[in-house]
């Protein structure tokens, strides 16, 4: 392989690691306003995801200095073209991050909730833009011969892109509804999962259509593999959330975000940010990549280092395995 | 073009707003992560309750600074592809590389030991749980190390070969862009820096409770650490200054020639104390100078020459074509005072300082105090005064600020002083900003992020004095009482968890 192909590959790994652990926080936050009955539930909520949602993010800066290291112009095209929504991501990151460490630095009320309509807003918004930005870099935008996008904000908001970031809103929901079902003790646990089930319902109906759709406007013979897998996962994870198996549920949930951000890939493949203008002004894993001197040591790097991050994020989730209820809230703790 | 209306404009303010903001946070960071190991280790190894205490005081206030930190550099990590895409096309493929490294090795480390940091107070073995605070403190080290390095390629550019054929510049040799002298000395400076400015932060907050006399025995050990530290890092701040400078003078005269408002050559040349000038007409109408001092500065004797500004712009237009090569040099004279200033002020008041709490050296026996009391002030055989205690306790107390200050002013200084090259000798600042984004879209930006992060400082101090003024947390049974076992002790499955948000 060679090795902007490998690195093409390795920014979607990014990418998945990122929507994979960062989807379920996302869904946590989202759920804090629909699943939590009142504050202590909320706080439990949190709590599932305090040790880890700083870690997750990261795989956010690192899919971004990647890109950045690897593929100069797609990193370049794509920030300064799809300006505004990524300014209201990064909005969204700052204040969702200062909310979660924030909100139990004071015990008044009004802080709190304050803190909390911050969480619930400042997930759910990346968790629409994301996938709308995913769409726009799927279906191609209007990108000139400098490689610069010319197209407008309105350009980004087409239906295609905006199913998108209802599927990434409604699969992150769920992946967190499952999550939650897994990571929690006593009543909530029980109603995280019957939430699951009903915005399972609603994801799996949406992320067919999206699917289908891009497989029939760019799909191929692997992209088709890619699908099945995503709409299998999708619908096992239905099951198993349905019979209880709330262990496999999550796995399936991850599968299925797996699968088909892996099928957005595989469609792109070998553009990577293809130009609705002209095919000659696609960006493509040649023309964006950086000199094979550059990939060699990133290359190095990642082999390296990409398994002990794995390693090290990984314990942690079995450092914090048990499962969180109210009782563990101390009363004075705030 | 006026400078006013060009397109970097907007750009350079945006960048230099939310950078200036962001390293506000950074350096205290850097040194509060590795004082908060510092004392956990202590606790681990002597189980004074002091030093617990002072863990969970510094700690706190710690993680309070680290969350605004973490969140205004996820800015830094787009800003260039949003406003400055241009330079990321030129640069990406040697500028990349450093900042992969520090997403990959050092903010991976950071974020996932705070939260085990934050979280594992009761579910790590004690010892573990040490390591984890020492793990946020290399990776905030590592991290600083990569986009030094970064910012160096900038500053003086090695290492790349210019691709003609796709008009950018390309890695040749990465293990140089880490170990240029540039990196190694603009490390060194920023590492102890922050180090100054973290002990700043604690001398600032024990003295203002040693003042009122409260908590006095975890903020006596503070006050000491804090001293030391500043009074190190202060130290080691001028020592690396002047290696700095020294590479400086070599690599970028412009700059070092502009902080003197030095407009012609000189040998031997004067440091400059004080210096009103004309711009247009390249000359000082007053100036305060220390005869042969600045060529000192820059090579180590008293009678070298040290090129001027006019002489340097002359050099560099038969280098590199017609142009004005010049900084605004009142900003890069001042800044460089200011950075010199503030920086030196705070290191002189923890010399006083450590002179004036000395424990026995020169001490009279009867003024010596125990670890429970508020140390007298001691300036020769006698205590000072109340009025004067009190006096040097408020300097203590505003001494936080110094550094914080000094740092800002030294980024303002090194980022305009290489103007108007946003590369050095490769490519111009204005080349570099991103075609086609709007004036609007960056009025935008740049007016939300100075209002957001206007309201958030807000926020943050009021939360940094209510943790200050509240002082050390008394310790609780289980804060004494850690478990033995990864994943807490099974004993009791409803206990309450020791944190949570």
């Amino acid at each position: 392989m060679e090795l902007h192909t490998l690195w093409f590959v390795l920014i979607a790994v990014l990418w998945i690691g990122y929507f994979f652990l960062e989807g379920f926080d996302f869904g946590i936050g989202i759920l804090t306003r629909l699943l939590a009955r009142d504050r202590a539930e909320k706080r439990v909520l949190i709590n599932t995801i305090g040790p880890v949602w700083d870690g997750n993010e990261v795989w956010l800066l690192t899919a971004g200095g990647a890109t950045f290291a690897a593929f100069p112009e797609w990193y370049a095209t794509l920030f300064s073209g799809f300006y505004v929504p990524l300014l209201a991501i990064l909005i969204c990151l700052i204040i969702r991050g200062v909310a979660f460490e924030y909100r139990s630095k004071r015990p008044e009320e009004r802080w709190q909730r304050n803190w909390d309509a911050a969480i619930f807003w400042t997930s759910l918004v990346p968790a629409f833009l994301w996938g709308v930005a995913f769409g726009n870099i799927v279906r191609g935008v209007k990108i000139d011969s400098d490689f610069e996008y010319v197209g407008g904000l309105g350009d980004l908001l087409n239906p295609y892109a905006l199913l998108g970031g209802l599927v990434t809103l409604t699969l992150f929901t769920f992946h967190g509804a499952v999550f939650a079902a897994l990571k929690t003790v006593g009543d909530i646990r029980g109603r995280a999962r019957r939430l699951a089930q009903r915005v399972g319902l609603v994801t799996a109906v949406l992320a067919l259509a999206f699917l289908l759709w891009t497989q029939a406007d760019k799909g191929d013979g692997t992209s088709l593999v890619a699908l099945v897998a995503a709409a299998a996962a999708l619908v096992a994870a239905l099951v198993a959330n349905r019979a209880g198996r709330e262990g496999w549920a999550f796995t399936l949930s991850g599968v299925t975000i797996v699968a088909a951000v892996a099928m957005l890939f595989l469609t792109l493949f070998p553009n990577v940010m293809p130009s609705t203008l002209n095919a000659d002004w696609s960006l493509t894993v040649t023309n964006a990549s950086s000199s094979p001197y550059t990939l060699k040591i990133m290359t190095w790097l990642s082999v390296i280092a990409l398994p002990v991050v794995l390693l090290y994020q990984g314990w942690t989730y079995w450092v914090f395995r048990k499962r969180i209820g109210t009782q563990h809230l101390a009363d004075s703790a705030h | 073009m006026d400078l006013a209306l060009a397109p970097e404009t907007l750009a350079r303010w945006q960048f230099g707003i939310t950078t200036v903001y962001h390293f506000l946070f950074v350096p205290l960071t850097i040194s509060l992560a590795a004082l908060t190991a510092g004392l956990q280790t202590a606790w681990v190894r002597t189980e004074k309750e002091k030093y617990l205490r002072a863990t969970k005081f510094w700690g706190k206030l710690f993680l309070i600074n680290i969350a605004m930190g973490v969140v205004t550099g996820i800015v830094q990590e787009f800003q260039f592809g949003m406003n400055w895409s241009d330079y990321s096309r030129f640069v990406g493929d040697v500028f990349g590389a450093p900042l992969a490294f520090e997403a990959l090795i050092a903010f991976f480390f950071e974020s996932t030991f705070i939260g085990l940091w934050i979280f594992g107070w009761d579910k790590l073995p004690r010892k573990i749980h040490l390591a984890c605070i020492w793990m946020v403190a290399f990776g905030t080290l590592v991290s600083a190390y990569f986009i030094l390095a970064a910012n160096s390629w900038m500053q003086h550019p090695v290492g790349y070969r210019i691709n003609e054929e796709k008009g950018r510049a390309e890695l040749t040799d990465f293990w140089l862009v880490l170990t240029q002298n540039t990196t190694l000395s603009q490390v060194f400076h920023t590492f102890s820096a922050a180090f100054l400015t973290g002990g700043a932060f604690m001398v600032g907050i024990a003295a203002y409770h040693l003042m009122r006399r409260k908590h006095i025995s975890v903020m006596r050990t503070s006050l000491r650490l804090g001293l030391v530290t500043m009074a190190v890092g202060g130290l080691l701040t001028a020592i690396s200054g002047d290696v700095l400078g020294k590479v400086m003078y070599e690599q970028q005269p412009m700059k070092m020639a502009a902080a003197e408002a030095l407009w012609d050559t000189e040998s031997p040349a004067p440091f400059s104390v004080f210096a009103y000038g004309d711009v247009d007409k390249g000359h000082n109408k007053v100036a305060l100078e220390i005869p042969g001092l600045l060529s000192f500065l820059a090579h180590g004797d008293f009678d070298s020459p040290v090129p001027g500004i006019n002489d340097t712009n002359e050099a560099l237009q038969k280098q590199f074509g017609p142009g004005d090569y010049r900084p605004v040099v009142p900003v890069a004279y001042w800044s460089f005072r200011w950075m010199i200033g503030f920086g030196m002020a705070s290191f002189s008041i923890a010399l006083l300082g450590l002179w004036l709490t000395r424990r026995k050296f020169l001490l009279p026996a009867a003024l010596r105090t125990g670890e429970d009391e508020v140390p007298h002030l001691v300036l020769l055989k006698k205590p000072l005064g109340a009025k004067l205690t009190r006096m040097y306790w408020l300097l203590g107390l505003w001494t936080m600020a110094f550094p914080l200050i000094a740092n800002s002013w030294g980024w303002l200084f090194t980022e305009m002083g290489r103007q108007p090259w946003v590369v050095y000798g490769l490519m111009q600042t204005r080349h570099a900003v991103s075609p086609g984004v709007s004036q609007a879209e960056v009025i935008t930006s740049m007016s939300i992020f100075t209002l957001l992060y206007a309201a958030l400082a807000v926020i943050e101090v009021k939360l940094l004095a209510k943790y200050v003024k509240a002082g050390p947390p008394e310790l609780t049974e289980a804060d004494l009482a850690p478990p033995k076992k990864i994943g807490g002790d099974l004993r009791d499955a409803d206990k309450p968890m020791a944190f949570s948000y």
